[in-house]
């Protein structure tokens, strides 16, 4: 009996212990496990034009530009602040305005030249009679994206 | 309590009679399921038709996470109390539990590729989920590494109660830090985010995919047992002398 | 016949809904099957070294 309270004991500390280690190592290195920055944290931390990152936030409503020959551009907001966005290339099915998106690039003079973006949905699933139904209503809860945290 | 499935052969005679209704749950749930995620459910009013994929992937996901804590508390069990039907309840759930895990990183790589662009990100969810993968791998190698396989058993109960740090960091990973993956949709603050034609399918998948794996870790842990047996017999038979009976059996 | 390819085509995400559900069903199979033999595999070894008189007694839990 007294071992087994011996082991458990035991156990309890070093799990104990190595949760504490892992809170401290992830806390360590919580700017390299964040997948995307707000323009607001952009805006604040300003980086260089050569680094490579990438930005988060939901497609402003009617910034979307197709100029042709696979350009894009628009505006991603946090609802604090915006940032402009051009890219070439093929657009995710979930890609429209007022939805969550991801773009990875480089700030170049004010403007971000992306070369991926992806799209980022909430939480929320519902067919599609039910959304507009919610819209009519005024119920829409207009919560899609966290990206302020 | 515990010590009342501590028999082996108690526990044997249990499992046998659980095992046809297990199968049976299994096989209804399923049905109903796939009957209700394929053909009676509406499309999504964003990702269309595409979130049918949340019928196979999410139920995955949970089984990936519930094995492995099953895996975790079986080691710790083992580990602690000695107890003999622990070692084989974990060796039993690791194949288990990696399967699928290997299935919700398939199927979300399927679902990602249409909906979000990817097939793969580096995010926090994914990463961890390839984390739990890796550590349900190492587990089993680090388990059939030893000759013996009582130290087998101790290395890799150690590596699984290590590696439990990793299924929290899992489950909140979507809240703690900015991730290409959505936030949890069936359980969360101010009720499900799921609209129940959609998670009625979802949870019958979910109990599905729950009691195939009691169903199948039972059938393992028999498995098991039996090989255990075969082991100790074997045992004492190297080290009896070999009879003339023994050697004539071998010439048959 | 186009209901069915309606149904199959999946508003155009057939291409990845149906390999999901295919590949959940071969891996869910397969692990049943192989878990399966692996029982019936340890139990005739387990019966072979038991009772090598008795070749032909199934052993208790056999009934797989």
């Amino acid at each position: 009996m007294k071992r087994k309270h011996k082991r458990l004991t035991f156990a309890g500390i070093a799990m104990l212990l190595l949760a504490t280690a892992a809170a401290l190592i992830l806390s360590a290195f919580e700017d390299s496990i964040v997948f995307f920055y707000s323009p607001t944290e952009l805006a604040k931390q300003k980086p260089g034009p050569d680094l490579r990152l990438r930005i988060g936030g939901l497609v402003e409503e009617g910034s979307v530009v197709k100029p042709g020959g696979a350009i894009v551009s628009f505006r991603v907001t946090d609802m604090r602040n915006v940032i402009a966005v051009r890219y070439k290339g093929i657009l995710p099915d979930l890609f429209r305005e007022g939805q969550g998106v991801v773009a990875e690039g480089r700030l170049q003079n004010g403007v971000f030249q992306a070369d991926e973006v992806l799209a980022k949905h909430d939480e929320n699933y519902m067919p599609p009679e039910v959304a507009d139904a919610l819209r009519e209503s005024g119920q829409w809860k207009g919560k899609d994206m966290e990206t302020e945290q | 309590m515990l010590h009342r499935f501590a028999n082996p052969t108690r526990f044997l005679r249990l499992a046998a009679a659980m095992q046809p209704w297990m199968a049976a749950l299994t096989g209804v749930m399923l049905a109903f399921g796939l009957y209700f995620g394929l053909f009676d459910s509406p499309g999504d009013y964003q990702q269309g038709e595409s979130v049918r994929i949340m019928y196979v992937h999410v139920p995955s996901a949970w089984m990936a996470l519930l094995c492995y804590t099953a895996l975790a508390g079986s080691c710790a069990v083992s580990l602690i109390w000695k107890h003999p039907l622990a070692d084989v309840a974990a060796r039993a759930t690791a194949p288990i539990g990696a399967w699928f895990t290997f299935l919700a990183l398939v199927t979300g790589s399927l679902w990602g590729k249409p909906m979000w662009g990817t097939w793969w990100v580096w995010d926090a969810r994914l990463t961890s989920v390839l984390i739990l993968f890796f550590l349900y791998l190492g587990y089993m190698a680090l388990d059939n590494a030893f000759d013996d396989p009582g130290r087998g058993a101790r290395a890799s109960s150690i590596l699984a109660l290590v590696g439990f740090v990793n299924v929290p960091i899992i489950k909140f990973s979507v809240d703690w830090w900015n991730t290409l993956h959505q936030p949890a949709s069936v359980i969360k603050m101010g009720g499900s985010a799921i609209h129940p034609s959609m998670l009625m399918p979802l949870l019958l998948m979910g109990v599905g995919f729950t009691s195939y794996y009691f169903w199948v870790l039972l059938i393992r842990i028999r498995g098991e047992i039996c090989a255990n047996k075969v082991r100790s017999l074997r045992l004492r038979q190297v080290h009896e002398q070999p009879s003339a009976d023994d050697l004539s059996e071998e010439a048959s | 016949m186009d209901t069915l390819l309606t149904f199959l085509n999946m508003g155009g995400y057939g291409d990845f809904i149906w390999p999901a559900y295919v590949i959940v069903t071969i891996v869910l199979a397969g692990l049943l099957i192989s878990s399966r033999r692996f029982v019936k595999a340890a139990e005739a070894e387990l019966g072979s070294i038991k009772q090598p008189h008795q070749r032909g007694r199934r052993e208790v839990g056999d009934e797989t």
